[in-house]
């Protein structure tokens, strides 16, 4: 294939001139925001750290960590850096884990993000040739703005379609010959399904290539979509309290995402004790960003459990790359002491041929935790003895302890009756009340 | 030799069985014969109709769960030991009854058994010698 980039002097620096890059945007960036936002001089402050300290990215590890709570604690405005006059936008987390975070973007701001975005869809094939159907929600949520900003910046014909209203997408998918599909994996797979009820097999539509992201999906779903759809599947990954999509994107080669390092440094720190670890260990993800200007963070713990390798990548850029994230400690359920993934969960059904659509539901009957998970029968699985069927349980659920190391209760339910998602899936009911 | 049955999967849930069986009328399906198998979770809701193949397609299109099996139906005696008599030429034929359900016969009088087994040649030939005949799908509609 070949290798297209939308800013190659940078993608494809050497490592040297992107670490120069870093480290003088780092020191400026130290000194904005201990001048302009008297939350972060407080916690700078509190640790002992004055900005003249921070002559490098070596210096990173000495500056306090940011999280979640901290920007809950200092909405709306606590941690603005620029006048508001300044800023034009505001973007909101999915509040799919807690309380909204809004964060703020000058246009430098936005320009950059776009930018990012552009870089993402280049990295797919994109082209001005290209019809790109932007299928994440638009609005406070990061994704639609995100990706048509760069779809815009490709020149691609970019279609602002937003997420639902299925028949709808279907329609401009097929009537305007889109190219490329963004939008979150789980609503890729039910527009795959949808399309495929229609009748439509992989060569019956022009996509070539989707960017998938904004939650967490497995290699089986991305084989899945691709097959499905018949085009190659890129993930994004991306928060907004960072900037949105586009803070690293996958390449050609698909095996990981590389981030904008002229933008962002990735660290990868121990969660228990914040420590910071070696590239190619498991840890939380931290990113510092360089740019930010309205809304700049410094070592914000994502909570994304991360590997990162700066081995060289075929598709030409240098810059570090990043696993999909392997769990989130905040979507993790404990079930009788057992951590248990979602994503293991939809890996053991794709493996074993079942869709991806699920619903675990975890409860506590008597203070011991019930574990149930309900996943659709297709007709191909049905037979028309209950022996059949309570056999295929009980091999889902075996299959299912061997994977977790505790097995659930495995119902087979309908078709259809497991709710499809338009946005962000919610798989989890979690009924018990441990908080 | 054997007939067809559609089995269709439902949930155990209020109202689904009634949900299926009105899918069913309002597309001119005629029931002939039934049975349920139940569990906590689902149901088999197991059907001998007219145009089985097409039924079943039909179910399929409304999204039901389905798929058509061959069963044996029997004519059968009501003498006692009838039952036994037949169960017990089926076993001597290394034949394993999966599940078993009886229906009244409307153009050919009497009662009928189905009979589900794992093997309906050797089943079917095994009553065929021992003069007990299995009725075809035409011979009940």
């Amino acid at each position: 294939m070949e290798q297209r980039y939308y800013q190659p002097e940078i993608e494809c620096a050497s490592p040297e001139t992107i670490k120069a890059l870093q480290d003088e945007r780092l020191v400026k960036q130290v000194k904005h925001v201990y001048e302009n936002v008297p939350y972060y001089r407080d916690m700078m402050d509190k640790k002992g750290v004055k900005p003249e300290d921070i002559k490098s990215t070596a210096d990173l590890h000495k500056l306090p960590f940011i999280t979640k709570d901290d920007l809950r604690e200092a909405y709306p405005y606590g941690l603005l850096a620029k006048p508001l006059s300044e800023c034009v936008r505001i973007q909101s987390t999915s509040g799919t884990t807690g309380r909204r975070v809004v964060a703020f973007y000058t246009q430098h701001d936005i320009d950059l993000w776009e930018d990012c975005c552009a870089r993402a869809i280049v990295a797919a094939g994109g082209t001005n040739e290209d019809v790109c159907q932007v299928s994440y929600g638009y609005g406070l949520f990061t994704g639609g703005p995100g990706l048509n900003g760069g779809s815009h910046k490709v020149g691609c014909l970019t279609l602002p379609m937003s997420s639902g209203n299925t028949e709808r997408q279907l329609q401009f998918m097929t009537d305007l010959n889109a190219t490329i599909l963004c939008c979150t994996p789980s609503y890729a797979a039910y527009l795959g399904e949808s399309l495929r009820e229609k009748g439509y097999g992989p060569d019956d539509i022009p996509l070539k290539a989707g960017i998938f992201g904004a939650e967490p999906w497995t290699e089986e779903m991305r084989h899945d979509i691709e097959k499905t759809l018949g085009i190659k599947a890129y993930d994004i990954y991306g928060l907004t309290e960072i900037s949105g999509p586009g803070v690293s994107f996958e390449c050609s080669e698909q095996t990981g995402m590389h981030i904008n390092e002229d933008h962002f440094i990735a660290e990868i720190i121990n969660p228990e004790t914040g420590e910071v670890l070696p590239e190619g260990e498991i840890g939380e993800l931290v990113f510092t960003s360089l740019t930010k200007e309205a809304f700049p963070l410094l070592r914000y713990r994502t909570r994304d459990l991360c590997v990162l390798n700066r081995k060289k990548c075929s598709c030409g850029r240098t810059f570090i790359k990043m696993s999909k994230p392997l769990g989130r400690s905040d979507d993790m359920l404990i079930i009788r002491g057992v951590n248990v993934f979602p994503s293991q969960i939809e890996t053991v059904l794709l493996k074993e041929g079942y869709s991806p659509n699920y619903r675990i539901e975890v409860d506590r009957v008597n203070n011991t935790d019930t574990f149930d998970v309900y996943v659709e029968l297709s007709q191909e699985m049905f037979s028309d003895t209950v022996k059949d069927i309570t056999e295929r349980e009980a091999k889902l659920a075996a299959a299912m302890r061997t994977m977790l190391g505790i097995g659930p209760k495995m119902h087979l339910v309908a078709p259809k009756t497991i709710a499809r998602s338009e946005g962000k899936a919610v798989r989890v009911i979690d009924k018990r009340k441990l908080h | 030799m054997s007939v067809k049955q559609i089995s269709v999967f439902i949930e155990n849930q209020p109202g689904k069985l009634a949900e299926a069986t009105r899918f069913i009328a309002s597309h001119g399906i005629n029931l002939r014969a039934m049975s349920i198998a139940d569990t906590k979770d689902f149901g088999i809701l197991r059907i001998i109709c007219d145009e089985p193949e097409k039924s079943a397609e039909i179910l399929r299109e409304g999204g039901y769960i389905t798929n058509v099996t061959d069963v044996l139906a029997v004519g059968i005696k009501d003498a006692p030991g009838s039952l036994a008599t037949i169960l017990e030429i089926i076993a001597k034929a290394g034949a394993s009854v999966e599940y078993t359900y009886a229906f009244l016969g409307t153009r050919m009088a009497g009662a009928f058994m189905i009979f589900r087994v794992d093997d309906n040649a050797k089943a079917a030939a095994a009553l065929d010698a021992a003069g007990i005949k299995t009725v075809e799908q035409s011979d009940m509609f």
